[in-house]
């Protein structure tokens, strides 16, 4: 007992020493366990995109543009073919707000759709089997080329090479699995576009100033 | 058991850490805007809570009071709170590589909160046993949640609200914990310990 007493502060300085050290251990052996190979977020993005390969975004394909999302590179709206449901589906993993496609990319297709070659016009030229990203296109040298059309994500690259435009996109059919109501339109533009006095109520859905005066001078004239 | 259930009740409702306490403010503000981030973070700081409980109750009982170093609690704790803290950050980036996007730099800021430090000294002054100070912890974690996860969602609702311009953000949100600690003051008196 008087040995601790006497020597207290070197018992303090050691007892604190090995607890530093057995932390220390546990957190280092704890860092070989838990070590995170590669960034898993990247997988999770890319498999949120369509896999298109088409290159819009500016990136190769939809791998390193999931890179560049996960490294906060690129902003998440740069997909056409994903389009919105891509963007939205991003947002909602991300945890950032969705906002509309940038049109410096590509404009979003109305529908699907599908190329298709004219096979008599084909001269086999094999020029848009090269551009394919997704090897949907058979064919081979002075051969007809065809599409198979299971694999073809609609990425318009097949068009622009082929020397006797004899590319069509196609439209395909929505299949039942895909399709989906239309969302009614947000209230907030349901009231933007009310004249004032359309609506009993708050003026505070139309932030112009004038128009909340026009509420009140209605007002005023109902109530006189 | 009832005396455990007591200890419960009391420091999710009638002691709450941070609305009768006050403790661990920081991330009550901090984590609060957004409903997700703020279940993932009530998550985390339950659990660094009851393990850091646990461990300082451990710490305190097996090292420090046989050598009389009581002296050297304060520090010793916080070895043991950050210890803790980056352990369940690793695990977090492990397991769930979204959660840890979400929780980012709150995960590091557990290490300062103060309700962790404030439950490893409570209970040292509260003289519990190992069971108490674990359940203490676990108390103080749910209690933790429960404002932080009501106080989220209420945030999420006012920040879509017409509030007047000089009281948006942070002003409301101030307002608000005040009425909601006021309205956590009456649990007061519910259970005598």
């Amino acid at each position: 007992m008087e040995f601790f007493i006497e020597h207290i502060v070197i018992i303090a300085v050691l007892t604190l020493s090995g607890l530093a050290i057995l932390f220390g251990a546990i957190l280092g052996a704890a860092s070989v366990k838990f070590k995170v190979e590669g960034d898993p977020l990247v997988e999770q993005i890319d498999a949120l995109l369509p896999q298109t390969q088409c290159g819009q975004c500016g990136y190769p394909g939809c791998k390193p543009y999931a890179t560049a999302i996960a490294d906060g590179k690129a902003d998440i709206n740069r997909c056409p073919p994903g389009g919105h449901t891509t963007i939205q589906a991003l947002s909602d993993l991300l945890g950032v707000e969705a906002k509309p496609l940038d049109a410096e990319h590509g404009v979003e297709a109305e529908v699907k759709t599908v190329a298709y070659i004219r096979e008599d016009e084909c001269i086999g030229c094999t020029k848009c089997i090269q551009a394919c990203p997704v090897d949907a296109i058979l064919g081979a040298a002075k051969l007809m080329h065809t599409i198979v059309e299971s694999e073809c994500t609609g990425c318009d690259l097949c068009v622009e090479p082929c020397p006797v435009d004899c590319i069509d996109m196609l439209p395909v059919d929505q299949p039942l699995s895909e399709w989906h109501w239309n969302l009614p339109p947000a209230t907030r533009e349901v009231l933007g576009s009310m004249k004032a006095g359309d609506l009993i109520g708050s003026d505070r859905a139309n932030p112009d100033p004038n128009s909340s005066a026009e509420t009140t001078k209605s007002n005023g004239d109902r109530a006189a | 058991m009832t005396e455990l259930f007591t200890i419960l009740i009391a420091t999710v409702l009638v002691n709450n850490f941070v609305l009768v306490q006050f403790l661990g403010l920081c991330p009550f503000m901090g984590v609060s805007t957004k409903l997700e981030s703020a279940v993932g973070m009530s998550a985390a700081t339950t659990f660094v809570l009851t393990l850091a409980s646990v461990c300082s109750y451990l710490i305190n009982n097996f090292v420090l009071e046989p050598f009389n170093l009581e002296f050297l609690r304060t520090i010793s704790f916080i070895l043991v709170i950050a210890t803790v803290v980056s352990f369940s950050k690793m695990y977090i980036e492990k397991t769930s590589p979204v959660l840890y996007r979400v929780l980012g730099i709150y995960i590091p800021l557990i290490t300062t909160n103060c309700a962790v430090l404030g439950v490893a000294l409570l209970n040292v002054t509260n003289s519990h046993n190992f069971f108490q100070s674990g359940l203490y912890g676990f108390g103080a974690g749910i209690g933790f949640s429960l404002v932080l996860i009501l106080f989220a969602a209420m945030r999420e609702r006012i920040a879509v609200a017409d509030a007047p311009t000089a009281f948006r953000g942070a002003a409301i949100g101030m307002i608000t914990a005040g009425l909601m600690s006021l309205a956590f003051m009456g649990f007061s008196g519910l259970v005598t310990l």
